[in-house]
């Protein structure tokens, strides 16, 4: 973990406008609607030379290839190099989750929110058991809460390391995604040690966690975000002030505001091109709102902002971490309510009442009161949130995944048309998908 | 708590980012809030204080709002399908409710059989951070059918488009309304209606012998083939057969 390596290569960059941000290429669009970059310098737009034009050609990206992040097929009409259309096929993984849901237990569910957003596997466990306590009308203990968003922004820490270690490798720079998922292993060593899997976690459950941290964790934690925060500046050190990652990634896949609003995009995506949207923020849970934090905005909306506000997003999950761990309070992390929470097993075999519970619960489930809820959290991809509809058995009548990167993915055909084929790729890695998200 | 937001990556939005559609630009969530936002707690299952825009839409559209009652801190208003397109419409585009976010589109069928179908539309105001749902009741005698709001939110496309592969509920007005998840020459139905089964209608080995009997080029859509220009090429059969499965997805199954 020490003295491992150093970081003192900075490519210089052209283009850096006085404040230090690199200065954007004008897009141009041409007569037959085709957008093209062109330097700053030269003037007017690329015309096609005489006797090259041709017509275009369809070309297939997907379901297989490895840019495309799982099993997304992008159809393409090029134009020359040019992507003049873009029509997404997905539904390769799907596997009916939310039909199965309706089979289920509130607590049978939490397993496959663990397989949706698979990166994030702790945070949907969290967002879907914050759903249930709603419809349940539970309050959790402080300790509970407190532990819940460690484990939500750990999560956030994980998903984030891998974007940019793969969106590294889709770029052509392989050295991050090296010292990034080394990280991410750590993360991995971390959950392995509270709740005992490192991918599938299922670490929560209706009305409080699987498990309370071991002793000594909350150290493997802080000497986690001590050096995670070292290895994110030389990431930062690597990528953000390089020429051919900015080359690759500024002025790509461009949405404004407002488009980016009325798309529904959210996260990361959606601050990028400088909406100030957390849920967190806005929407707050867990006591979010008394932590310290900082919501990071872009202004251009491109791929190099999704990139600036991530990095930035891990720096601020970093603080609310070091807050958590601070605050922790000593306590239960159950709530005391025989109804939705298992007895401990000494007691469910010792004692008659305990072990009635116990059955009951097991083999009927919680019910929650009729109604429905929709509560929406703060994922690593952008507003995860689980609708819920009860009729007051044991088992939900409807159980809806929102899932952030679906929505942010059906905008793709706008932010890939009129830009090159190898731009496709940096621009579909920076929407951060996971198509066991989307195709559910 | 320090300031509200700071923005490291930028200072300020530019001036080629303040545009403009329906009046108004969102750039911080909440401009408009009263209050700082607070993690609800003690949420009464029935009741509590209702969304403002509850009684704002009952004042603009009367009778075409059938009810409204609050759950779990949120509102629900169940309107009439013929004025859902305009309540959307306004809710969207009115300076006093500014719902930007359309967060998602989504079915509910209940497990009586004689509960009618419900579509959900849940909005979101970043302006004034309100949640609101909205819902259209589809008896099963009726055809399924709603306006579509893509015309008002782009992000409505695929929404609605899953929402028509697994309910078959029909959005009028959508351009391009077709299977989403799964692939447009399936047969068994629209999957999350109660009447499917939890594993399909067809056998294991009937799936196995239809998938095995696929013909992977039919996998591409009748747009891309004429993108392709290759329609015309294909074999007459062949040609036959991707027009049916078009038109078979647009009808649907059992309707």
């Amino acid at each position: 973990m020490s003295t491992r390596r150093t970081v003192a290569m900075e490519l210089q960059t052209p283009h850096l406008d006085a404040d230090g941000y690199i200065s954007r290429a004008p897009l141009m669009v041409n007569e037959r609607g085709a957008v093209a970059t062109v330097d700053a310098s030269s003037a007017g737009a690329p015309t096609p030379e005489p006797g090259l034009e041709s017509d275009h050609m369809l070309i297939n990206i997907g379901p297989q290839h490895p840019a495309t992040h799982g099993v997304l097929r992008l159809v393409l009409e090029l134009d020359g190099e040019t992507v003049v259309r873009c029509i997404p096929h997905i539904g390769y993984l799907h596997c009916g989750f939310e039909k199965i849901g309706e089979y289920r237990q509130y607590n049978q569910i939490i397993p496959w929110t663990d397989r949706e957003d698979y990166l994030n596997s702790m945070g949907n466990n969290v967002s879907f058991v914050l759903g249930c306590e709603r419809l349940f009308g539970i309050e959790i203990t402080p300790r509970c809460t407190v532990l819940r968003v460690i484990a939500m922004e750990l999560s956030r820490i994980m998903s984030h390391v891998v974007w940019v270690g793969t969106t590294a490798v889709d770029i052509g720079a392989f050295t991050p995604f090296l010292w990034i998922f080394q990280e991410r292993e750590n993360i991995y060593n971390l959950l392995e040690g509270w709740v005992g899997a490192r991918l599938t976690t299922s670490g929560t459950r209706v009305g409080g966690m699987a498990a309370d941290i071991p002793d000594g964790w909350l150290e493997g934690l802080r000497s986690f975000v001590k050096g995670f925060v070292k290895t994110l500046d030389e990431t930062d050190k690597m990528l953000t002030k390089n020429a051919i990652w900015s080359g690759r990634t500024v002025g790509l896949g461009v949405m404004g505001p407002i488009d980016a609003t009325n798309a529904g995009l959210s996260g990361p995506m959606l601050r990028a091109s400088g909406v100030a949207y957390d849920v967190r923020k806005d929407f707050p849970y867990l006591d979010y709102e008394t932590y310290d934090f900082d919501v990071p905005v872009g202004r251009q909306g491109d791929v190099y902002d999704r990139y600036l506000v991530r990095m930035e997003e891990m720096r601020q999950s970093c603080r609310i971490l070091d807050q958590a761990m601070q605050r922790l309070p000593d306590g239960p992390i159950n709530i005391d309510d025989p109804r939705v929470i298992l007895p401990p097993k000494h007691k469910a075999t010792s004692e008659m009442e305990s072990m009635i519970h116990h059955f009951k619960l097991v083999m009927e489930g919680p019910r929650p009161p009729a109604g429905e809820c929709y509560v929406a959290t703060e994922s690593p991809k952008g507003e995860k949130g689980y609708y819920m509809v009860s009729d007051g058995s044991a088992k939900p009548v409807r159980w809806r995944i929102r899932p952030p990167s679906f929505v942010n993915l059906s905008a793709i055909p706008k932010m890939v048309e009129g830009h090159l084929l190898s731009d496709v790729i940096a621009i579909n890695a920076s929407i951060d998908i996971v198509m066991g998200e989307i195709d559910r | 708590m320090t300031d509200r937001r700071t923005t490291p990556v930028a200072d300020s939005v530019s001036d080629a980012f303040a545009p403009s559609v329906a009046g108004f630009a969102i750039v911080n969530a909440g401009a408009l809030a009263v209050g700082a936002p607070a993690t609800p707690r003690n949420v009464p299952a029935r009741g509590g204080e209702a969304n403002p825009s509850a009684a704002a839409l009952i004042a603009k559209f009367g009778d075409a709002v059938v009810r409204t009652w609050v759950n779990c801190g949120e509102t629900n208003v169940v309107v009439k399908v013929g004025a859902v397109h305009d309540i959307i419409r306004w809710m969207h585009d009115d300076h006093d409710q500014r719902y930007e976010y359309l967060v998602d589109i989504t079915a509910v069928e209940y497990r009586d059989a004689g509960r009618p179908l419900e579509v959900v539309w849940h909005l979101r105001s970043l302006s004034f951070l309100r949640f609101l749902r909205i819902k259209v009741e589809l008896s099963p005698r009726e055809p399924l059918a709603v306006p579509s709001v893509i015309d008002i939110y782009s992000g409505a496309d695929w929404l609605e488009r899953e929402c028509w592969d697994m309910f078959g509920i029909r959005f009028d007005g959508h351009p391009d309304l077709r299977r989403i998840l799964l692939w447009e020459s399936y047969r068994e139905g629209f999957p999350l209606r109660k009447d499917f089964p939890l594993r399909g209608r067809f056998s294991r080995a009937e799936q196995l012998k239809q998938a095995l009997a696929a013909d992977p080029e039919a996998r591409y859509s009748m747009e891309e083939l004429t993108i392709a220009e290759a329609f015309d090429s294909l074999p007459e059969d062949m040609k036959r057969r991707i027009a049916a499965d078009k038109a078979a997805g647009q009808e649907g199954f059992g309707e």
